[in-house]
């Protein structure tokens, strides 16, 4: 690789203190084309730890000391390696190396798409396969006589970052979904979401429309009406602007802003109040060094957690998602969401709303559905998000991490109702980042399909099911989950806590303690493999006691 | 009786109770001595009881002829009660009052009440120090059970019997407790059998500003050291909070006069702040109207949280001198009831497997706290809702038990006991219909004859049904120290207790028998598979065995 400009560096000193580590690690340091590896010295362990180059964030070289040349790499995963060169030579060269290594300049440079996936075609197909939204479709009963799919996006000629596959209102015809289209920014008109059986109403979402102060377009009224006409059971609809209402004003002045309840005479208009991407990069910044500082005070971190503002972010994501899910099931009423562009707090709030509604997308499978449908297939922009290439930093936001951390506070108060545990969504949100798997590659499904990932990659959720065992929340009974119903979150603010295996896995007891999942999960082990012993024995019982039997006839008939 | 004249109406029909988390009840409401009562005479709602001495403060509301109650219990639980007619309302508010806050011990509810169960042990008996000291015998002799408080003249707020160093005489111990505040001199807490090093405490020593001595005391502390060895004295209070002590008799021990010890100052809050705590945290937890930043800064604000870590981080220093540096530990404050016991007994749960478990850690309340002159009925006399300027009220054994909740809490497999033990605790410490936690001292006990004439609350919490519903499911023994991380990242607010009545405990129940039953089908499998192995062994034994299994 021309950019390994020093392949292997000896006597190299490593520290991980968010692993717990207090003493360095002495080693040797290789750089691959895909990963930094360190190999510990010591003839008895030689522990070993890789780090993927598109997982580097970061890279600093502090001032060195007399000890030699210190580098700090930050992970994407929050992981931070403070290296020690003896010379500062090595350092500068392994430096230089990695800052190209880890801001790929094409996607064909990503670790996905550098190894060859075609030594397995058959399995290949299978992963890709696993997880579909049409599947997800199909489970709702769509098309039936309310909702119908439409080719109109077939070539992604209508919306360039919309899936090719839409499922629309009855009532909306060519000419609406056309017209519509066209008022909408970037294209993106009111399509399904979600559609729930029990009551017929449904999420749709959308991106804002081009109203500016008094635009209107008869196309995009009939388009909320054909919405509203797809559920029998109410006579408006609730449009959820997911933007604090300032900000949603400001953007009438560039010729965007939000549908007027004037013009749109069925709708009733709420804000929900989710900041920007801006505002929450920097959010998460702030409680990252709160989760890193070295013996704060209880003032300290307390006040930095306020100061952060991030538990007020996740707070307003799960008071979207409460709003829109109360309407649904509550109400009957169906709901329109959008932001600006619709593919950032529109699929927070449009997937936590789902996750509230339906027992089916907290299960495994089901959630790994609901994430290839509303944030994949409906362009969220993974690559520009999680910084998979060298881009725009200001394009960098953690949306999909406040999702995942809703689930996650979600599982603090329902114990029983999700069907995976921690370590799934902190698994995910790395593979999020890491573009280990053609899944989150690129912005939107056209993108995607011009890459050709399918043929030149595997999908991560194959990867996630293979592990399913190790994800298992043991107190899941999908029973449960299934009487819950709809999940009713307290979103008073106490009930938020700092997510601590994300932010601060470091401060940990001694030694370290079983977890009540791990310790159910092997009791649930021994009980399956006692299950079996006990099956085993029945058989050899009924065998020998048929042996008796007979035996005690003829001895009876030799009588 | 004097009851009846506190009583104007007794008894008041079309009463409209609301409870969080549970249908509103109409019915009639009932006031005796002890209780109020509210029953609708349907069997299929739950009547209230309520013990008047359960009641921290009430509020009066009216709306025209329609009268509201707002009981705020001393358990932070808050119910309304409607009552029609502002008379009946006005009459029943007053008797609440006076009723909820009768001077005289010897009215007290555990006087009155009778068990309605069979006492299979009785607890006044199940945890007394000659007992505990047998344990003790058995791994040293280096310690002898003094009778010198025999008739609690020397210390009025030790027990009878105490553990001091075998070779220190009782005419040592009355000298040295002269020189120590209260009395409370030396003894031993806690024996670290891994290593035989010992953790006392006791009171402050009455240097005061001009320095005094008291050679007995050092003969008596220094009688704890290996040859060559120090030890280590950790205050509670700040250096400057002991230097004022002097001032007014107290003080600590110099260097100049302990040169074997090596003494550690930390923070730990008195009473006063303590309690101002305490209303400002349940003020937050109450207010759901609060944003989120408001919230969290009112959490701060009520520096709980900075207690908790304090208390946690002094203990875990103990534990750590003891079983890492391998040194003996006096510890204490300025009375040595408060701070000192929070200390002692935390440090006992680190570093003894046995204080995990249910009774064993029924014997460290009773030893490290009880026994050992916590004064609960000072203490415990008001809560959170009170009106009143608090006097002598702290909520130190909320802190100490929130305290063990955290530990439990990052070592959820190594107790035997769950999170309901020390909720239990927390009710019963404030107003309870056993006597286990009337008085403020073993003296006080013996005086009320409380033994006599109450039950006792390990007699209840000891009976099988009890114990079960007690138990954590996912207790394994685990014989090591137990260090738990002090950060504030890994300490929590404690639901359990303060956000109890404000959150519905459905899902958490659930959990809990989710687990249960995962544990016992578990069990159950292991049992089938035992009965059928041995059923498998006689049919072997009958016929020669199969060639082919």
């Amino acid at each position: 690789m021309e950019h390994i400009r020093t392949p292997k560096v000896e006597q190299v000193r490593l520290l991980q203190r968010r692993a717990g580590q207090r003493k360095p690690l002495l080693g040797t340091l290789y750089l691959s084309a895909t990963h930094t590896i360190f190999v510990e010295n010591h003839p008895e362990t030689r522990r070993e730890t890789w780090v993927l180059h598109s997982m580097v964030s970061g890279l600093e070289r502090p001032p060195g000391g007399p000890t030699g040349s210190q580098l700090v790499l930050r992970c994407k995963d929050f992981r931070v390696f403070h290296l020690l060169f003896p010379l500062e030579r090595d350092c500068v060269e392994v430096h230089a190396s990695l800052t190209r290594l880890s801001r790929p300049e094409s996607y064909s440079e990503l670790y996905c798409l550098s190894i060859n996936p075609n030594t397995n075609q058959e399995e290949r197909e299978k992963s890709w396969s696993l997880v579909l939204p049409s599947q997800d479709y199909q489970r709702m009963g769509l098309p039936n006589n309310l909702w119908v799919a439409t080719a109109a996006n077939s070539e992604y000629k209508m919306c360039d970052s919309y899936p090719a596959q839409l499922f629309v209102s009855r009532w909306a015809s060519p000419a609406v979904l056309m017209g519509s289209s066209r008022f909408r920014s970037r294209g993106r008109l009111p399509v399904l979401s979600y559609f729930h059986q029990d009551t017929l109403a449904a999420v749709c979402r959308c991106s804002q429309p081009l109203s500016g102060f008094s635009g209107r377009s008869e196309e995009d009224e009939q388009m909320v009406t054909a919405v509203m006409k797809a559920n029998p059971g109410s006579d408006f609809i609730y449009v959820v602007d997911t933007r604090p209402r300032l900000n949603a004003m400001a953007n009438r002045a560039a010729g965007k802003g939000y549908e007027s309840e004037d013009h749109y005479g069925n709708i009733k208009l709420h804000f929900s109040g989710i900041d920007n991407i801006h505002v929450m990069r920097s959010s998460q910044q702030r409680i990252l060094d709160v989760g890193e500082q070295r013996t704060p005070s209880m003032s300290d971190f307390l006040l930095g957690l306020e100061n952060s503002g991030w538990l007020k972010h996740i707070k307003a994501v799960l008071d979207a998602g409460v709003f829109i899910a109360k309407a649904i099931a509550d109400e009957g009423v169906s709901v329109l969401v959008h932001c600006s562009d619709g593919w950032d707090r529109t699929a927070q709030a449009c997937s936590v709303a789902s996750v509230l509604l339906e027992p089916y997308y907290r299960t495994m499978k089901g959630l790994m559905v609901l994430i290839e449908k509303d944030w994949v297939s409906f362009g969220h922009k993974f690559s520009h998000r999680y910084g998979h290439l060298d881009g725009d930093p200001r394009e960098v936001s953690p949306v999909l991490d406040q999702f995942l951390e809703v689930l996650w506070q979600l599982a603090q108060q329902f114990p029983c109702a999700f069907q995976f545990n921690e370590r799934f969504l902190l698994d995910l949100r790395t593979l999020a980042y890491s573009c280990q798997d053609g899944t989150f590659l690129g912005n939107s499904e056209k993108e995607r399909r011009s890459l050709r990932l399918q043929e030149r990659s595997f999908s991560v959720w194959s990867r996630l099911w293979r592990d399913r065992e190790k994800y298992w929340n043991p107190l899941y009974r999908a029973e449960q989950s299934q009487t819950q119903g709809v999940l009713r979150p307290n979103t008073t603010p106490y009930c938020f806590k700092m997510w601590k295996g994300l932010y601060s896995p470091a401060e940990t007891p001694a030694p370290p303690a079983q977890t009540p999942v791990d310790f159910l999960s092997s009791v649930r082990e021994g009980s399956q493999q006692l299950e079996q012993q006990l099956a085993n024995q029945q058989e050899v019982a009924d065998a020998l006691r048929q042996r008796v039997r007979f035996s005690f006839w003829r001895e009876l008939s030799e009588l | 009786m004097e009851f009846a004249e506190l009583i104007k109406t007794p008894r008041v029909d079309g009463v409209v109770l609301h409870r969080p988390f549970m249908p509103t009840v109409e019915g009639t409401l009932c006031l005796t001595g002890h209780h109020l009562i509210l029953s609708s005479r349907q069997d299929n709602t739950e009547e209230l009881w309520l013990l008047h001495s359960n009641i921290d403060s009430i509020e009066k509301r009216f709306l025209g002829s329609l009268g509201t109650i707002i009981v705020k219990c001393k358990d932070l639980r808050m119910i309304q009660l409607d009552i029609p007619g502002m008379e009946e309302c006005l009459n029943i508010g007053s008797s609440i009052e006076a009723l909820s806050t009768l001077d005289s011990v010897s009215l007290m509810y555990p006087y009155f009440y009778r068990p309605m169960f069979e006492v299979i042990e009785d607890g006044w008996n199940s945890f007394l120090p000659e007992d505990a000291f047998k344990d003790l015998e058995a791994m040293t002799d280096e310690w002898r059970l003094s009778e010198v408080n025999r008739d609690f003249r020397v210390c009025t707020t030790y027990p009878p019997l105490v553990a001091v160093p075998r070779d220190v005489d009782d005419d040592t111990l009355r000298k040295a407790a002269g020189f120590r505040h209260g009395g409370r001199f030396p003894v031993l807490s806690y024996y670290h059998k891994k290593n035989g090093m010992v953790m006392m405490r006791s009171g402050q020593p009455l240097t005061g500003t001009n320095g005094r001595r008291c050679k007995e005391d050092e003969r008596l502390i220094n009688a704890t050291l290996r040859p060559g060895k120090r030890g280590y004295v950790i205050d509670t209070r700040t250096i400057s909070v002991a230097q004022q002590a002097k001032a007014r008799g107290g003080g600590f021990e110099t260097e100049a006069n302990y040169p074997q010890w090596r003494r550690i100052h930390k923070a730990i809050e008195r009473s006063n702040v303590l309690q101002d705590s305490l209303v400002k945290l349940v003020e937050a937890c109450n207010d759901q109207s609060h944003s989120m930043d408001r919230w969290l800064s009112k959490l701060e604000a009520s520096n709980w949280q900075t207690h908790v870590k304090e208390i946690l981080t002094t203990a875990c220093l103990a534990a750590q001198c003891i079983d890492r540096e391998g040194a003996s530990v006096l510890v204490h404050g300025t009375e040595g009831t408060d701070s000192t016991l929070q200390v002692t007994s935390l440090a006992q749960i680190i570093l003894d497997p046995a204080c995990r478990t249910i009774q064993g850690f029924q014997g460290l309340v009773e030893r490290e706290w009880l026994q050992a002159g916590h004064p609960f009925a000072q203490r415990c006399s008001m809560s959170a809702y009170s009106n009143s300027k608090p006097r002598h009220e702290a909520p130190g054994f909320l802190l100490f038990l929130d305290c063990v909740w955290q530990v439990l809490r990052q070592f959820p497999c190594s107790f035997q006991f769950t999170e309901q033990l020390l909720v239990l605790l927390f009710e019963h410490a404030y107003a309870s219909q056993f006597g286990t936690f009337l008085g403020n001292s073993a003296a006080e006990r013996v005086r009320l004859s409380l033994p006599e004439k109450t039950v006792s609350l390990w007699s209840w919490v000891n009976r099988p049904q009890e114990i079960d519903h007690l138990s954590n499911p996912l207790y394994e023994p685990n014989s090591l120290v137990i260090w738990p991380s002090v950060a504030p990242q890994s300490l929590l607010l404690w639901e359990g207790v303060f956000l109890r009545w404000n959150r519905s405990p459905r899902c958490q129940e659930e959990a809990h028998e989710e687990m249960v039953h995962i544990i016992e089908y578990n069990k159950e499998l292991q049992n089938k598979v035992n009965s059928l192995r041995r059923q498998l062994a006689q049919l072997e034994t009958q016929e020669p065995p199969l060639q082919t299994p």
